[in-house]
Order: C-alpha cells, then sequence, then structure tokens
C-alpha cells in the first residue's frame, strides 16, 4: 500500500519549518554575517511565521494549495533574494501538484523537482554555486528514496558548500573570501527538508 | 548596542512615521511601506520608482520629489522591498505614461523587482527597468551575480528624474537611464563594519587600525584588507580604480559619498584629495557633490562615484530638483 498525503500535511510541514526557522534563526544570521548581510534568519523567521498564520487561519483543501499559498506569502513577507526563491519552489511545487486531494512521496518528489528548476532558472545558479540548489537539488534526488534520505541529503549538501567558492547572490563579491563558510541558503533549505521528514515519520 | 531605536522590528516603520511627521510635501504610507510625492500622478509625466532595503538613507525615499522620483519602496534593513510594495508605488504615481524602475544590481532586488513589473503590466501599467552596476570593484563579473550597485543610482535617478520632469518619453527616460549606468563608476572603502539592529551589533570585525577595500553597501566585507591608509592613500586607490574601468573623455560629475558614520569634516579633506588626484590625472571636475547619500547604516568609509557627464548630462543635473535630501534650483 502506498502512503499518501493530504492538505493536513501539507500544513504540519510548513508549521515545522515554521518551527525550525524560529528555532535556528540566530544561527542563519551567524553564517549570514560571514559572507552576507546577517539578515536571512530574522527575513525567513518573519515569512514562515506568517505563512503559519495564514494556513492556520484558512486552511487550504489541498497540498496543492497549501504549498502555493504559502509560496505566496513568502513572496509578499520575505523580501531579499530568500522571498522570491522560497515562494517560486513551494508556488511552483503547488502549481505541480494540481488539485489532488491526496498525494504521495513520489508526487511530492515529482513536484518539488519542478520548484527547484524554477528556482535554478529565476536565480540563474546551479549546484556548485553555493546556494540554496546545493541542498535542494540532492535533496530532492533523496527524496525519490525516503524523506529521511532526503533530510540527509540536504544536510550533506549543505555542509559541502563550505569549501566552495560562492558565483551567486551577495556572498559572491567577496569572492576567494566566501570560501570555508557554509552557505545560509543551503542551509535553510536543509531546514524545510529535516521538517518535512519530521512531520511523515511514523 | 548604542542605537537610537525601539525594537528591531519596528526600525523601518518608526523611521517612515518620522519622515512624514518632517515632510508634508510626501505620501508615506507607513503600514504599506510606500512613499511617494503627494502630487502624484503627475499627468503626462513618466514616472520613476526605485526601492531597496533601509540602511542606506537618504537613499531612495529622500530622493523623491519634483525632478526626482515619484515613488520608493523601503524594504527591511539591507533586504530588498516585496514586489507588493512595488506594485502599489507604480499604481500610484503611474499617469498613464508609464513607469521606470530605477534597479540596484542586487539578487533581491533584482528578482522583486521582476516579479513586480510582471504584476504592474498586469494591471495595465507600462513598465521599464535600469539596473545599476557600477561598483568596479566586482572585477570577475563571470564568478559573481555581477557589479554592485552602489553611488551611480542617485546620478540615475536625478538624471532620469529631471528628464521625465522636462516631459521625456518612457523610452527616452529609460535610454537616458541607461546611458548613465554606462558612463558610472564607484568604488568604496569601510573604516568600520556598520551595525544592523537584527544584529545589535557589528555584521563583521574589523579591527581599529586596518580599513576593508572594494566594499559595498550593505555591511559585507570587501575584496581586500589592509593596513589603515591615510585620505590622501585612500583617494588614490578609490580614483585609479574607477579609472582603471572608466576613461572620461567629458568631465565629471564627481560624488563623494559618506557610509554613514563619517562626518562630513573628514569627507570635505577626502574631497580634497580625490580633486588632487582627478587634477593628477587629468580628469577635469564639472560638479560635485559632497555628503551621505548613499550610507550603509553607521559604517564609517566613504566610495567615489565618477559620472562621464555630456552637455545633456550636465544640463539634467542642474535642473531643479525638491526632495527631502537633494534640493537646488527652485
Amino acid at each position: 500500500m502506498t502512503e499518501t498525503y493530504g492538505a493536513d500535511a501539507a500544513v504540519r510541514w510548513m508549521a515545522a519549518v515554521a518551527a525550525a526557522v524560529e528555532r535556528e534563526a540566530g544561527r542563519l544570521t551567524e553564517l549570514d554575517a560571514a559572507i552576507g548581510d546577517a539578515d536571512h534568519g530574522a527575513n525567513l523567521k518573519r515569512g514562515f511565521a506568517a505563512v503559519a498564520a495564514t494556513l492556520a487561519e484558512e486552511p487550504p483543501a489541498t497540498p496543492g494549495a497549501v504549498l502555493v499559498t504559502a509560496g505566496r506569502e513568502l513572496i509578499s513577507t520575505v523580501g531579499g533574494a530568500s522571498g522570491p526563491l522560497y515562494g517560486t519552489l513551494l508556488r511552483r511545487a503547488g502549481k505541480a501538484l494540481g488539485d489532488a486531494g491526496e498525494v504521495t512521496r513520489d508526487e511530492l518528489a515529482d513536484a518539488l523537482e519542478a520548484g527547484v528548476a524554477a528556482v535554478g532558472q529565476l536565480g540563474g545558479a546551479v549546484p556548485g554555486d553555493k546556494t540554496m540548489l546545493d541542498a535542494l537539488t540532492p535533496a530532492v534526488a533523496g527524496l525519490r528514496e525516503s524523506f529521511a534520505a532526503a533530510a540527509r541529503a540536504a544536510e550533506e549538501g549543505a555542509l559541502a558548500t563550505v569549501p566552495l567558492r560562492a558565483r551567486k547572490g551577495r556572498a559572491s563579491y567577496l569572492g576567494e573570501r566566501s570560501v570555508g563558510h557554509q552557505d545560509p541558503g543551503a542551509t535553510s533549505s536543509a531546514l524545510l527538508f529535516a521538517a518535512l521528514a519530521e512531520v511523515t515519520a511514523g | 548596542m548604542r542605537m537610537l531605536i525601539n525594537v528591531p522590528e519596528t526600525v523601518v516603520a518608526d523611521a517612515l512615521r518620522g519622515l512624514a511627521a518632517a515632510h508634508p510635501e510626501l505620501t508615506v504610507d507607513v503600514e504599506r511601506r510606500v512613499v511617494v510625492r503627494r502630487d502624484a500622478p503627475v499627468a503626462g509625466k513618466v514616472a520613476l520608482v526605485s526601492g531597496g532595503g533601509s540602511g542606506h538613507e537618504p537613499l531612495h525615499a529622500g530622493f523623491v520629489g519634483p525632478g526626482m522620483l515619484d515613488g520608493a519602496c523601503p524594504g527591511e534593513v539591507f533586504t530588498s522591498p516585496v514586489p507588493d510594495q512595488m506594485v502599489r508605488a507604480a499604481a500610484a504615481v503611474d499617469s498613464g505614461a508609464g513607469v521606470l524602475f530605477v534597479v540596484k544590481n542586487y539578487t533581491g532586488d533584482v528578482l522583486n523587482f521582476e516579479m513586480a513589473a510582471e504584476l504592474a503590466e498586469d494591471e495595465g501599467i507600462q513598465v521599464a527597468k535600469v539596473l545599476v552596476d557600477d561598483d568596479v570593484a566586482v572585477t570577475d563579473s563571470l564568478y559573481t551575480a555581477g557589479r554592485r550597485g552602489t553611488g551611480a543610482t542617485l546620478f540615475v535617478e536625478k538624471l532620469a528624474g529631471a528628464a521625465a520632469e522636462e516631459g521625456a518619453p518612457l523610452e527616452r527616460v529609460e535610454a537616458l537611464a541607461r546611458r548613465v549606468v554606462a558612463r558610472s563608476r564607484s568604488f568604496g572603502v569601510a573604516l568600520s563594519a556598520c551595525s544592523t539592529p537584527a544584529k545589535g551589533g557589528p555584521t563583521f570585525d574589523l579591527p581599529p587600525g586596518e580599513l576593508e577595500l572594494g566594499v559595498g553597501i550593505h555591511g559585507e566585507p570587501g575584496r581586500e584588507r589592509r593596513g589603515m591608509m591615510t585620505a590622501r592613500e585612500i583617494a588614490e586607490v578609490a580614483v585609479d580604480a574607477v579609472l582603471d574601468d572608466l576613461r572620461p573623455s567629458d568631465p565629471v560629475l564627481l560624488l563623494v559619498n559618506g557610509m554613514g558614520g563619517t562626518p562630513l569634516l573628514e569627507l570635505y579633506g577626502f574631497n580634497a584629495e580625490v580633486r588632487r588626484v582627478l587634477d593628477a590625472r587629468r580628469v577635469p571636475v564639472a560638479r560635485t557633490l559632497v555628503g551621505n547619500y548613499v550610507t550603509s547604516l553607521d559604517m564609517a568609509g566613504c566610495s567615489v562615484t565618477l559620472c562621464a557627464a555630456d552637455e545633456e548630462l550636465l544640463r539634467l543635473w542642474d535642473a531643479p530638483v525638491a526632495t527631502a535630501a537633494l534640493r537646488w534650483g527652485r
């Protein structure tokens, strides 16, 4: 029997992301201070808190609608690069899910793959540029296997950004000086998949 | 933390309430974070809208008024505004003649303005965009998101704003803005890191006696760290970095810009050194502006921006402007 996930699971996912971002905001900001401008944690905290509030107030009926609503809310509240990028990831994934009431893990992986492709297109980045894609790309591949594998792959992808030289975003202006620091965007992307594994476990 | 604030969360809104109180000639929507000139939309006139993170004051809200911007959208500190703000500003200032978005080349600003342009066009507003990317410190742009947009933003907003005020149509205002970008270059130096309200302290560690060469305007470290230099030495490094990239055959507009934490006494002294270097390199200066215009919170430091000005650009520079931070000729 294939397990499926409905709107309630998607809402719980977004709530778990909001909690994780709230908990880790300080660490994200510290990472961002090293190679950016020290606001990644504060910005995502604001955005996902708004997402959680909106979803709690008027819970959409399908997992696709949950992700579209969340994406739109992020675009409207976060600003910076992470607003449009995370917003596009969730909005595109949500649109790809269509209006199915329940989706399988494989369908979710397909949808997130479409979302990640849209992020790459919007930011003009590829894996290896020291961006969120370095966590998102392996995470989606891992999702084909299991939620836990996706979370693990995202975390490893984020850690693997440490030796890279940034080629996109604000850290790229530091050139060689960006080497040796973990990318804050890849780190927050890993939180996204850790939260997904958390709410789908058991 | 020594900051004249209440809590970090309300810094931007508090500043906007203060701006509104000081400038009745502006319409300030504190909640939605949109600042427009009170007489907008001006019939038949192309409108200019810009925006970006807060913390660069007076950029951009301080440049809203006749002869410059019609509207500005301040984001969170050092964070691009969101598309909703930009669309709201565009709708408030569009007279039907179209809107030019002036965008500094930072990934966040670019992405949000792109989304805003699409949304505004859906609402029937004609939109053009100009990307400001004047910072010569970013040399190998193949490996970066391109050059940063810094001090030249002031030149673009003033010159394109004057053209729009004269009644130029959207495509001419846009072409002129692009010409200003192509003719402008900047280089910045930090003598201290800035302190963001969210972090409550300096964004990077710069020990006394050291400086960062080639900084942007977001408190990010620069490209190179060196031991302290004199104003004369800094002027040589900054001006030569700009002239390596821009060989002006016309007299230049010169902006000697403070980053927010350097007193005018030092900036004027620095201007004297900049002028000395430009004279030595045989670059005639047509107009000079010295002050804190494109800032980085409380960062000590300065930047030099040159714009190779032809006759039209000089005329537009001298045209009247009436904003909170730039005002002459009226």
